[in-house]
């Protein structure tokens, strides 16, 4: 009787259970394949036909002249400064600072990108937009750091181990043995009293090539304009374009 | 390229010899009741057109029309297929540079993706930007980790969702990377990250228990494996109960087949990944069979 009992109870429990449980579906078998897209496969047509105008609209884009290359600039065509990295930093310092002013009532005192930076060199002739971005891919953003005197000496530090960094508004001077001899803002030297306000792109604060004295800037100033942007509404002002390198960093005998 | 391997991972499952990758898992269509057929791609990066044909790496390979070709083959095999993708579709081309992300939606819901993840890249032109390109997309955006409660995407993006598929019930969440450090803050805004470990034990409860899914999925852009101690997909699987498959973005990995992990469970985890920019569609099928819940059975025997 008792086991009866137990057995009916262990018949209704069962039932409740399932009336409770997941009557769904187990996993039995998987299976797996990757396909290669590629060249053997037929275009889906109606989506073709969608990017299209997307597609033709950025050609045109892309193909737009905005100006013209007289000499062909490349990263690695000079030690210390480049052609191609003087015309970027020239730029920033040309375009930034009265929007900078603007927004902030000051004027940035030093332009410095980083020399890796530079993705792609300039051949002689027209400048299109396509130009822009194969220097440019990135989406960085120009920023403004306000540094002291001692975060601006551990930047000349930086800079005196030689790399052809590009800057701006700035002339630096090292020694035989990269040690720094000469530095000038603005064509004055350093003014210990006083904080500056150097523009760099939002990757260099982050920390891209170890540029640690940004890590101590005071205050950071946003102005929201893309890099490339910059640079696009650079072009487009100048009819042409003639860099070279200079003299705003040398290394003496 | 239409190698095709099968996994037992039940004793139930019936071994399986000379399979014709056209039509699949005829052979032992008995010892199933529900094909389920799951597509998907990671960090597309923009890449609607092929690589151009001096590209130094994948010249013409690629292309979101080619990928709808293959799509639209498999949904004819079987319909009962869900399309997804773990993040980083915006970024990589001037499409995006352009559009900000529009044609990217644009083009996905086209394809019928059904769901997708938020990847880091998505906020590189803000967390706004996201919010005004997801009127493009017709499928769900999920992230399970991010506490969007104090920005432009509280309400529009959910923490998962379940499909059911020709009576299969399919829980997916997605999960996203530690943005502090990757994104600036003026991007990302207020969102708050959390621990995406326990947020996913918590997902697959109630996927697994409270809605009772029979598949539970997880688009992750944790990324796949890191020496450090830096959560990744690997880690996930192993560290929890109960996630059938984790589809993985963010370091680009090329993985030839998926990964299977031993889960908390002692029961298998799929990881899979397919590189970046659409290079490939990856492929996982299920095969099910009705039957019993396996804790009932440990219910009755308990008594």
């Amino acid at each position: 009787m008792t086991v009866k009992l137990k057995l009916q109870h262990l018949l209704v429990i069962s039932i409740l259970l399932c009336l409770a449980c997941n009557d769904g579906f187990q996993v039995q078998q998987t299976g797996q394949e990757r396909t290669a897209i590629t060249d053997s496969i037929p275009n889906d047509k109606a989506l073709e036909d969608f990017i299209s105008p997307y597609r033709n609209k950025i050609k045109g884009e892309m193909e737009k002249v905005l100006s013209y290359n007289a000499n062909p600039m490349f990263p690695k065509d000079t030690p210390y400064n480049t052609a191609i990295g003087n015309m970027m930093a020239d730029a920033v310092y040309e375009l930034a600072n009265p929007l900078f002013y603007s927004k902030f009532k000051d004027s940035i005192d030093v332009v410095l990108l980083n020399h890796g930076g530079i993705r792609a060199g300039m051949s002689q002739g027209d400048i299109k937009t396509r130009t822009a971005f194969s220097i440019m891919p990135f989406e960085n953003m120009v920023v403004v750091a306000e540094l002291d005197a001692v975060a601006m000496k551990e930047m000349f530090n930086y800079l005196s181990k030689g790399k052809a960094h590009p800057f701006s508004n700035m002339s630096l001077v090292i020694d035989g043995n990269n040690k720094l001899k000469e530095a000038k803002i603005n064509q004055q030297e350093l003014d210990e009293s006083r904080t500056y306000f150097v523009a760099t792109s939002d990757y260099l604060i982050k920390g891209g090539d170890n540029m640690d004295f940004f890590q101590k800037a005071k205050n950071i100033y946003e102005i929201d304009y893309k890099l490339r942007n910059l640079l696009i509404d650079y072009f487009q002002k100048k009819d042409t374009i003639s860099y070279s390198s200079d003299d705003r960093f040398i290394k003496l005998k | 390229m239409l190698r095709r391997d099968f996994l037992n991972i039940s004793i139930k499952a019936s071994t399986v010899l000379g399979m014709s990758s056209v039509v699949p898992a005829i052979s032992f269509k008995d010892t199933y009741d529900k094909h389920i057929t799951i597509l998907h791609t990671n960090d597309v990066h923009s890449q609607i057109d092929p690589f151009s044909s001096d590209h130094h790496k994948y010249a013409n390979r690629g292309g979101v029309s080619r990928r709808y070709h293959v799509i639209k083959q498999v949904l004819k095999e079987n319909k009962n297929t869900l399309v997804l993708d773990a993040g980083d579709s915006f970024q990589g081309t001037p499409y995006f540079n352009f559009y900000g992300g529009e044609l990217e939606f644009k083009l996905m819901s086209k394809m019928g993706y059904h769901a997708s993840t938020i990847g880091n890249h998505e906020f590189d032109n803000g967390i706004g930007n996201i919010a005004a390109q997801l009127e493009h997309a017709q499928f769900d955006m999920l992230n399970a980790n991010y506490d969007f409660t104090n920005t432009i995407l509280d309400g529009l993006v959910k923490p998962n969702q379940i499909y059911e598929v020709d009576g299969v019930k399919i829980g997916i969440f997605g999960l996203g990377i530690e943005l502090d450090g990757l994104v600036p803050k003026s991007l990302y805004k207020e969102t708050e990250y959390l621990n995406p470990l326990e947020i996913a034990q918590d997902q697959v409860n109630t996927l697994k228990n409270d809605y009772k899914c029979d598949l539970v999925v997880c688009l992750s852009h944790l990324g796949y494996k890191y020496k450090s101690d830096k959560i990744d997909d690997i880690k996930l699987a192993e560290q929890t109960h109960d996630i059938d498959l984790i589809i993985g973005g963010h370091t680009h990995t090329f993985l030839k087949e998926p990964n299977y992990v031993t889960n908390k469970s002692g029961r298998k985890t799929i990881v899979n990944q397919v590189g970046y920019a659409g290079l490939y569609l990856g492929r996982i099928d299920f095969y099910l069979s009705s039957g019993k819940d396996k804790n009932t059975k440990n219910s009755v025997v308990s008594l």
